[in-house]
């Protein structure tokens, strides 16, 4: 689809008007029509094929998400979309300053979380506004219904930012174009079909809007527009820790502007305001608080605005001055002075401690290994893995290679806005390639560049072939044409082929875009419109067979257990748990203390004996594991077991690595090491695995995530008993005993 | 739905102490114990033991261990409130009793007084094992003990033991002055088990042999790591007594003069009667059973329970405690009770004080620290009832608007930006309209 509305974008204008020309034919309601187009001037045309185009964009943005809705129901998908929920239910019902200063004793026992300063609260506000205004107007929907569509809603407004940004840096046919690659890119999509209520959502929308109003600024040099920008990035601070690219992006582009010469009034009004203003709103974020001024990775945006006032200053002299070798000993002493005092400053901030340094995560970013060395509890995550090419194929497809095109176009017509966005595709793309979920910041920057070249291409092409048909019509006397299609025509009219391969380009990037257009939604509508919280397998006949199994555990445990019961689970579903359970859990998804997940990961790798100790004093009553023996679901906890251990270890070095692999390999058949076959974590999700048949032909206890017979079928538990199995075995919830009476 | 809830919890209420509380608080004195008895004889033998036992009001129920009608419970609520098995020699028990029915019976709360002799049976040594208590595995062994043995016998395995624990909740308070007289095997405890201990111990110059055979190998249990007596209280309260001898509480013994080797004293009585009286009264929770009410906390000033705390609020702490008499719930008196403020280790530990009526109670600040904390009092006390409670209360940090609105170290920063302002107001117009 987004390869069809190209050519009307390109030819739209010129087709109507011979068509206006020609009519003399008596036909009545043709030339009501034609009267009416006639009316029109091609301005206007324009304008009404532009509004269209990008209304249908803006639908089909909307609409191209809801795959998962039909697929499966209208539900909150993953881990983290449970926490939003949950905090935008909590604040739709409490109202804003119950919120702000929440409390959750339901998270982290004992320690709890304050979720008022611990979140970036712009998506929970949001969908609560659209919430609260859907209401006011007598729509009487479930908040659920707008959290699962705010993704997609916010996906659409992206669109029309993709047109003004696109608009902005080339021209009104690079916007339409990127509007609807933006649409419909997987690269987006994986992080906004409906359902998947995270930050994400809305922070893509709020980046661009932020790029587009400073760069916009920049452009103009209006305050107001840089004011606009100060407020898109307070929206971006509030919605999503991203954020953090903005405010190191700017500084760079600035800094670039500033090596390249292009400093102007307008650089120097945009940044500024944009920096001093987004910062004191970003200062109102409980969660960002004064990190502007303390953090280590903000220190670059307020080096930049001090080099800034330097250079104005310096400017200011040089004009003032009019000898320029005083001028230049002026220069040295005060570049010298300046970056001296910038240096000192901020070495004794760093030194005592007020600025602080570099997190985990920013390092990560900039070292892809340095995570793996050092922070096991990043690395373990999946959307942290460095990202595989073949990932950047399926999430971008042919804007792959429109890339390196948009590129070079945007270097042939170097402007401060296409300075702009080259900075921030390459930037971005390389934090892309360090870590998948990044994949969705380069995105945007990776359609409006390929929208370039399209857009570009298309445009060349299509005035060459209009050249070759308007010279033996009209003759030289009008000059249709554009000058520079004209000054080609008197190029190439020795070229007879020239027609026929103009013809030829654009049928192949009408091919390639439908080819685009029918990937994207295949990908949609097969990967990325599962909620991962219900699974679905082909049966056996080639039928869909649903695993409800989380669902099912997660009631039961809201269900059948007393209210204050403390769950315990490794991380991943400690959000499920306390949105859908309703239970304490003992770590969940925000990952703040580093030791009591490692508690928690030491536990699951310790013996029963050791683990009991430790689950009694968290209070633990319920023990829940993720066992995918099975249904052959792979992202259980066996596999995610050495995880357990590495954190655990981290901590806790009387938990080792090596006990639980055999010759470095991790086993769970009967070649496993003893510690393996005896830890909780094993014996939970393996007991009475033993006497299950999964799998006709193959042995009692047949593990069908790793394809292995389990080496440890004749487990008792001591101190747990199982409590609930859910029906395909998936989640297994296990209860704690209170110790024995009489030992 | 809530109304039906309620009314079962009502209804579950009410039932709660006759299902599962043996020590019923409202009718204590009428309480039924099966006696099990290897031989009917013995109830004569013992006869003194069992009188005693009935004058307080208990409902005795003698039965053969044997019978094949005996049965602990029926439709699941249980026939007895006691179990007294003086049938060291049984080898399997009539009816549907075995030694599991028996840990079960002691995990439902209720009382147990068990006593083996010299060739213990495997089912008497396996309750007993149950409980933290191993017999001497020789089935002949009996304790020998040459230096304090009862002089008007002669014979060294009647011992005359005065190594009591010293306790006034299991021994009563009127001092046993008479040694006690015991004939019968030696055991040990279970050094892992922290519920069990000595009520009475040998000496240490006793050890556990067969009297009749020539010693070849060093004996295994030696000193004072023989018990005589033991007691043992289970998590759930419910009290054992298990002694190694059963002529401990026989008539004989209980009339029989005692003179400890050595021992110039020379008493008309040994001590057994007394001693056996006042272990039954704690074993039957007629003394040492202690009872609290819920944890009562509120904030200063205030009398609501609230839902939660913040930092450093001020905060009152109390719980009643109430001790059964025997007859009444007195108020319980002690100096030594203690409530903790817990949050995986204890932020806060005060020693409550008391009123004398049963009412304990202290106030603290809430330390500067949020989280999920407990108020957490754990009493244990020798001989008396464990008290364990705890009650969850979490506690938040500030609210953004109960931080101090200006602070006074701050005016000269407020004083710098407003003075910033009418700079810049003047600033602006002095530029803008003074050409």
């Amino acid at each position: 689809m987004g390869g069809k509305q190209d050519p009307t974008t390109a030819n739209g204008s010129p087709k109507s008007e011979p068509t206006a020309t020609k009519n003399t034919t008596p036909d009545l309601l043709n030339s009501f029509f034609s009267f009416k187009s006639l009316k029109l001037k091609t301005k206007q045309q324009e304008l009404l094929l532009r509004v269209s185009i990008l209304g249908l964009v803006y639908v089909l943005a909307f609409i191209a998400r809801l795959f998962s809705v039909l697929r499966y129901e209208s539900m909150i998908h993953e881990f983290d979309p449970y926490f939003n929920y949950r905090t935008t239910l909590f604040l739709t019902e409490k109202g804003f300053h119950e919120f702000w200063n929440w409390f959750d004793s339901e998270s982290w026992y004992p320690l709890g979380r304050i979720i008022g300063g611990t979140l970036y609260p712009g998506l929970m506000v949001t969908a609560a506004l659209i919430y609260w205004a859907l209401r006011f107007l007598r729509f009487f929907v479930h908040i659920r219904e707008v959290c699962v569509l705010t993704a997609p809603f916010f996906a659409s407004n992206t669109t029309v930012v993709a047109y003004f940004f696109g608009k902005e840096i080339w021209d009104t046919g690079a916007g339409l174009v990127a509007a609807a690659l933006i649409a419909i890119c997987p690269g987006y999509i994986s992080r906004s079909v409906a359902g998947s209520y995270d930050n994400e959502a809305v922070a893509i929308f709020a980046l661009l809007l932020t790029f587009y109003l400073f760069v916009k600024a920049v452009k103009t040099g209006s305050l107001s527009w840089a004011l606009g920008s100060a407020f898109g990035y307070f929206y971006m601070v509030s919605a999503w820790g991203g954020y953090v690219f903005i405010i190191n992006l700017v500084p760079l582009y600035v800094l670039v502007m500033l090596i390249t010469g292009r400093y102007s009034m307008r650089l120097y009004v945009a940044y500024n305001c944009m920096y001093i203003l987004g910062m004191l709103l970003a200062m109102q974020i409980r969660f960002v608080g004064f990190q502007h001024v303390q953090s280590g990775e903000h220190m670059g945006a307020m080096g930049v605005f001090l080099l800034m006032q330097v250079f104005y200053f310096l400017d200011w002299v040089k004009y003032k001055l009019n000898d320029t070798k005083l001028f230049q000993t002026f220069l040295k002493i005060t570049v010298t002075s300046a970056i001296l005092v910038g240096g000192i400053a901020l070495g004794v901030g760093t030194a005592s401690g007020y600025i602080s340094p570099w997190t985990g995560r920013f390092y990560s970013l900039l070292d892809p290994t340095y995570a793996k060395d050092h922070i096991p509890i990043i690395a373990s995550v999946s959307e942290h893995q460095p990202t595989a090419w073949s990932s950047f194929m399926f999430d971008y497809h042919i804007l792959l290679f429109l890339f390196p095109a948009g590129l070079y176009f945007c270097f042939k017509r170097l402007s401060d806005a296409t300075i702009f966005i080259v900075m921030y595709g390459l930037t971005s793309l390389y934090f892309a390639g360090v870590m998948v979920r990044l994949i969705l910041v380069a995105t945007p920057a990776v359609c409006l560049i390929s929208a370039i070249a399209v857009s570009a291409t298309v445009k060349n092409l299509t005035s060459l072939l209009r050249t070759k048909q308007k010279v033996p019509q009209t003759g030289s006397t009008k000059g249709v044409g554009s000058s520079k299609s004209s000054s080609k025509v008197t190029l190439d009219q020795s070229q007879p082929f020239q027609k026929n391969g103009a013809i030829a380009l654009l049928v192949g990037v009408f091919y390639l875009l439908s080819r685009y257009a029918i990937h994207c939604t295949w990908v949609t509508s097969e990967a990325y419109s599962s909620p991962s919280i219900v699974l679905a397998a082909r049966g056996a006949h080639g039928n869909r067979i649903i695993f409800d199994d989380y669902r099912e555990a997660y009631y039961w445990l809201r269900q059948n257990t007393p209210t204050d019961a403390k769950v315990m689970s490794w991380w991943d579903y400690g959000y499920q748990i306390t949105a859908m359970g309703n239970r304490t859990v003992i770590v969940d998804n925000n990952t703040w203390n580093n030791t009591h997940i490692a508690t928690v990961g030491r536990a699951m790798s310790s013996y029963e004996d050791e683990a009991y100790d430790i689950m009694r004093s968290l209070d633990v009553n319920y023990v829940l594991v993720v066992f995918g023996g099975v249904t052959g679901y792979s992202s259980d906890d066996i596999n995610k077991f050495l995880w357990m251990v590495r954190i655990g270890g981290g901590v806790y070095p009387v938990i080792k690595e090596p006990d639980y692999l055999v010759n470095g390999e991790f086993r769970v058949d009967k070649g496993a090491s003893p510690k393996m076959l005896n830890c909780l974590m094993y014996k939970l999700c393996y007991y009475r695995f033993g006497e299950l048949v999964t799998e006709y032909g193959k042995p009692a206890g047949y593990d069908r995530a790793r394809g292995v017979e389990i080496g440890n079928k004749d487990i008792k538990l001591e101190h747990l008993e199982e409590a609930y199995t859910t029906s395909n075995w998936i989640v297994r919830i296990y209860r704690v005993k209170p110790p024995t009476n009489r030992v | 739905m809530m109304n039906l809830s309620r009314s079962a919890a009502l209804i579950s209420l009410f039932l709660l102490p006759l299902l599962s509380f043996s020590f019923s608080v409202d009718n204590p004195t009428d309480r039924r114990v099966l006696v099990l008895l290897d031989d009917l004889s013995l109830k004569s033998s013992h006869s003194i033991f069992f009188n005693t036992l009935k004058s307080r009001g208990f409902d005795l129920d003698f039965k053969l261990a044997d019978d094949s009608k005996l049965a602990l419970q029926r439709y699941g609520q249980y026939l007895y409130d006691g179990l007294i098995i003086f049938a060291p020699s049984t080898e399997r028990f009539g009816g549907s009793l075995d030694s599991k029915s028996v840990a079960d019976f002691v995990d439902s709360g209720r009382d147990l007084i068990l006593s083996a002799d010299t060739s213990a049976s495997d089912l008497i040594r396996g309750i007993a094992l149950e409980c933290g208590v191993d017999f001497d595995e020789d089935s002949s062994a009996m304790v020998i003990d040459h230096s304090s043995f009862s002089v008007s016998d002669g014979d060294h395995t009647l011992i005359a033991a005065d190594d009591l624990v010293k306790s006034d909740v299991i021994l009563g308070k009127t001092k046993i002055e008479a040694p006690v007289l015991f004939r019968g095997v030696a055991h040990s405890l279970n050094p892992t088990n922290n519920l069990v201990l000595k009520v009475l111990s040998a000496s240490p110059s006793a050890y556990s042999a067969n009297p009749s055979s020539k010693l070849s190998s060093p004996p295994q249990l030696t000193g004072s790591a023989i018990s005589l007596v033991s007691v043992m209280q289970a998590r759930n309260n419910a009290r054992v007594v298990i002694s190694g001898s059963l002529q401990l509480f026989s008539d004989r013994l209980f009339r029989s003069g005692v003179q400890k080797a050595g021992s110039p004293n020379k008493y008309e009585k040994s001590g057994n009667e007394q001693f056996v009286t006042e272990v039954s009264k704690w074993v039957f929770h007629e003394r040492g059973h202690l009872k609290a009410g819920s944890l009562v906390h509120h904030r200063v000033g205030e009398t609501d329970e609230p839902a939660i705390y913040r930092i450093k609020d001020d905060l009152e702490f109390s719980v009643e405690i109430l001790e059964w008499s025997g007859k009444s719930w007195e108020p319980y008196v002690a100096d030594d009770v203690q409530v903790q403020f817990y949050m995986m280790s204890p932020y806060v530990l005060k020693t409550l004080s008391t009123d004398k009526k049963g009412m304990f109670h202290t106030s603290f600040k809430v330390p500067d620290v949020y989280g999920v904390f407990q108020f957490k009092v754990e009493y244990e006390k020798l001989g008396y009832t464990t008290l364990s409670l705890s009650k969850q209360i979490p506690v938040r940090p500030y609210r953004h608007n109960e931080y101090e609105r200006f602070i006074p170290t701050a005016y000269p920063y407020y004083g710098a930006c407003f003075t910033t302002m009418a700079g810049f107001f003047v600033f602006s117009f002095v530029y803008l309209y003074h050409k």
